[in-house]
């Protein structure tokens, strides 16, 4: 297997008195997806904030491409080839698809203070770049808020893709989506994937999961479980780590297996 | 992936589909209803075209730095009060002080764009919401402007400026008229009604363009190119619609709100600096209600209350409602009081169909 593109070593992190992370290590290779499994509350978010520069790991290194970093701030994070898709905060509904797409790196064109956005170039990429991730738009110009919650996952996703993301983290692309658009937004992932991008991918749902992952960590309580690649571990056992056992198995006997 | 659910789209109804949509269709209908009740009233006349005008552009100066910050996804409650502030600094340093009008000029703005960034700053240092913080400034910097006034010149208006500003370049950006020449050649060919009696015999009746027009056009058309086609204007949408999302990508939110404060400011004082040389003096009741009627343009114009959505084109024809509205009553004889109960109900019906048509185009339920 290649070597890792980013690997985080024993990172903790506390918010004064609460210790949110308490030493975890976790790797992502090229062309993997690496799925990050966890309840609520078992760190899955701070986590994802401490690799995309929002948080500052508290102990612990960060290592990219062999190289130890600091990210002062997801501007550094980007710079470093980490992009992050959040949930609900990755597009804004008001704005047109080609803005958001370029938002915060506008292609511009002119001179001085006379530079204006090179519309033409924006909506040709953007229109390029989402029928690549398989969807064809109307047009550029459409709000984001016309698009369906699996169609905002894709544009952030392309989005990352276009601007050179090597690693890409989603956080819980899959949890407010229907059946369908969770489909199209797992394919996406696998398209990216085979691109050579690796992916780390936030879910609370096994199924999920299971239909794209490589490998699979699992977050208790600020702490990892330990890693599992594909076809070594189950469904349930992966569900049983998530819930850290005992009340998840008492739970289940009562729903008959249904969780 | 397309839905064969989704119908197609004409390009009419995507031309029609537009923010501004709705300050259009008010247009029409103003000047619709005042040819029809004051259309031989002379407001359509020269004189009565640079009345309503000039009105208009005071508005749209306003509007357009209103309309920025709302975009951004903040309020300027203290406009008002900036403009009352931004006079009375003016004449203070000119007739108290005896300060070259330009220097005077220079300082005030200074000053007041200052404070427009301690606005900013205390909105985005505290995370109050701005409602708040420029309520309180809309009462500081009133009652600043009283005090200030009176324990200089004893009174609460402060004349003379005209004198002291005679000759000055900077204060002649701001008071005065341009194309002279032309208007005057327009009044020898008889394009333009001319004066037959009294000391200005043969003068036409419209001795040029006002600064105020000027400044507001230029205002119009550098924040609606900002907005609609620089990378910063795609950043102020992009800070009112989601803050966070936009710090996610890099977008600096709190730079641009807080330049968006010191231009509404900014714009406060170009208007409080024409009106001082307008009328020769200032007062320091200047501008009250100003920061309302700002709001009330941009939202006509079409502008998402809580930020995100709006334009500036939008808002200027807000602003071109809002004056001809104003003045039409006045022309057409009616109560002035009527004018109030007039503009809000414009205000109701523009905002129903500003909310109707930008559902439409953001697809917002």
């Amino acid at each position: 297997m290649s070597a890792p593109i980013i690997e985080m070593r024993n990172i903790e992190k506390h918010f004064g008195p609460v210790i949110a992370l308490g030493g975890v290590s976790f790797d992502v290779r090229s062309g993997e997806c690496h799925c990050l499994l966890g309840d609520n509350g078992a760190g899955k978010s701070t986590f994802i904030k401490t690799m995309s520069g929002v948080h500052k790991p508290s102990h612990g290194t960060m290592v990219v491409e062999g190289q130890e970093v600091v990210f002062d701030s997801p501007r550094d994070a980007m710079a470093a080839g980490i992009a992050t898709v959040y949930q609900d905060l990755a597009m804004i509904p008001l704005m047109s698809v080609t803005r958001n797409f370029w938002m915060g790196r506008e292609p511009e064109k002119g001179f001085g203070p006379f530079k204006t956005i090179d519309f033409a170039k924006a909506n040709e990429v953007t229109m390029r770049e989402m029928a690549r991730m398989g969807i064809n738009l109307r047009e550029p110009e459409q709000a984001v808020g016309t698009l369906s919650g699996g169609e905002r996952q894709t544009v952030a996703i392309a989005r990352a893709v276009y601007f050179g993301a090597k690693v890409l983290i989603l956080d819980e692309p899959t949890s407010a989506l229907g059946v369908r658009q969770t489909a199209n937004v797992l394919a996406t992932i696998d398209r990216v994937r085979k691109a050579g991008i690796g992916i780390v991918f936030i879910t609370h749902n096994v199924r999920h999961a299971m239909a794209v992952g490589d490998r699979f960590t699992v977050l208790n309580r600020g702490k990892t479980l330990g890693t599992a690649v594909r076809g070594e571990i189950t469904a349930e056992a992966l569900q049983d780590l998530m819930a850290g056992g005992q009340e998840l198995a008492v739970l289940e006997s009562s729903l008959g297996g249904t969780v | 992936m397309t839905d064969e659910r989704l119908m197609p789209v004409s390009s009419l109804r995507r031309a029609m589909i537009r923010p501004e949509l709705g300050a259009i269709c008010g247009v029409i209908l103003v000047f619709a209803f005042f040819l029809m009740v004051a259309g031989d009233s002379g407001m359509f006349a020269p004189a009565g075209f640079q009345n309503w005008l000039v009105v208009s552009a005071q508005f749209a100066i306003i509007a357009v730095g209103a309309c920025l910050l709302m975009i951004a996804g903040e309020f300027d409650l203290s406009v008002g009060s900036m403009i009352g502030f931004a006079g009375v600094i003016a004449a203070i340093l000119t007739v108290q002080w005896g300060l070259p009008a330009w220097l005077a000029i220079l300082v005030t703005f200074a000053v007041c764009i200052g404070l427009g960034a301690i606005n900013g700053l205390l909105v985005i240092r505290t995370g109050l919401p701005s409602f708040i913080v420029t309520l309180a400034f809309l009462y500081i910097l009133r009652g600043l402007t009283i005090w200030l006034s009176i324990l200089t010149t004893r009174q609460t208006i402060i004349g003379g400026v005209r004198e002291a500003a005679e000759g000055d370049w900077i204060a002649a950006l701001f008071g005065g008229v341009i194309f002279k020449g032309f208007f005057q050649w327009l009044g020898d060919i008889g394009l333009l009604t001319t004066f037959t009696r009294g000391a200005r015999a043969g003068q036409p009746v419209v001795e040029g363009v006002p600064m105020l027009i000027v400044w507001a056009i230029g205002l119009i058309i550098f924040g609606h190119w900002l907005l609609a086609r620089t990378r910063f204007g795609n950043w102020i949408f992009a800070s009112g619609g989601d803050a966070q999302a936009a710090r996610y990508v890099g977008v600096p939110v709190n730079r641009v709100k807080v330049l968006m404060f010191m231009f509404t400011a900014f714009c406060a004082t170009v208007f409080a600096m024409c009106q001082v040389m307008e009328f020769g003096s200032a007062a320091a009741d200047r501008g009250l209600l100003k920061e309302f009627e700002a709001i009330i343009c941009v939202v006509i114009g079409g502008a998402l209350l809580t930020g995100g959505y709006g334009s500036v084109i939008g808002a200027a024809l807000g602003a071109l409602i809002f004056g001809v509205v104003q003045q039409g009553l006045f022309f057409a004889g009616a109560e002035s009081s009527l004018f109030r109960v007039f503009l809000g109900t414009i205000l109701i019906l523009a905002v129903i169909m500003n909310t109707y048509i930008r559902r439409l185009i953001t697809g917002e339920r």
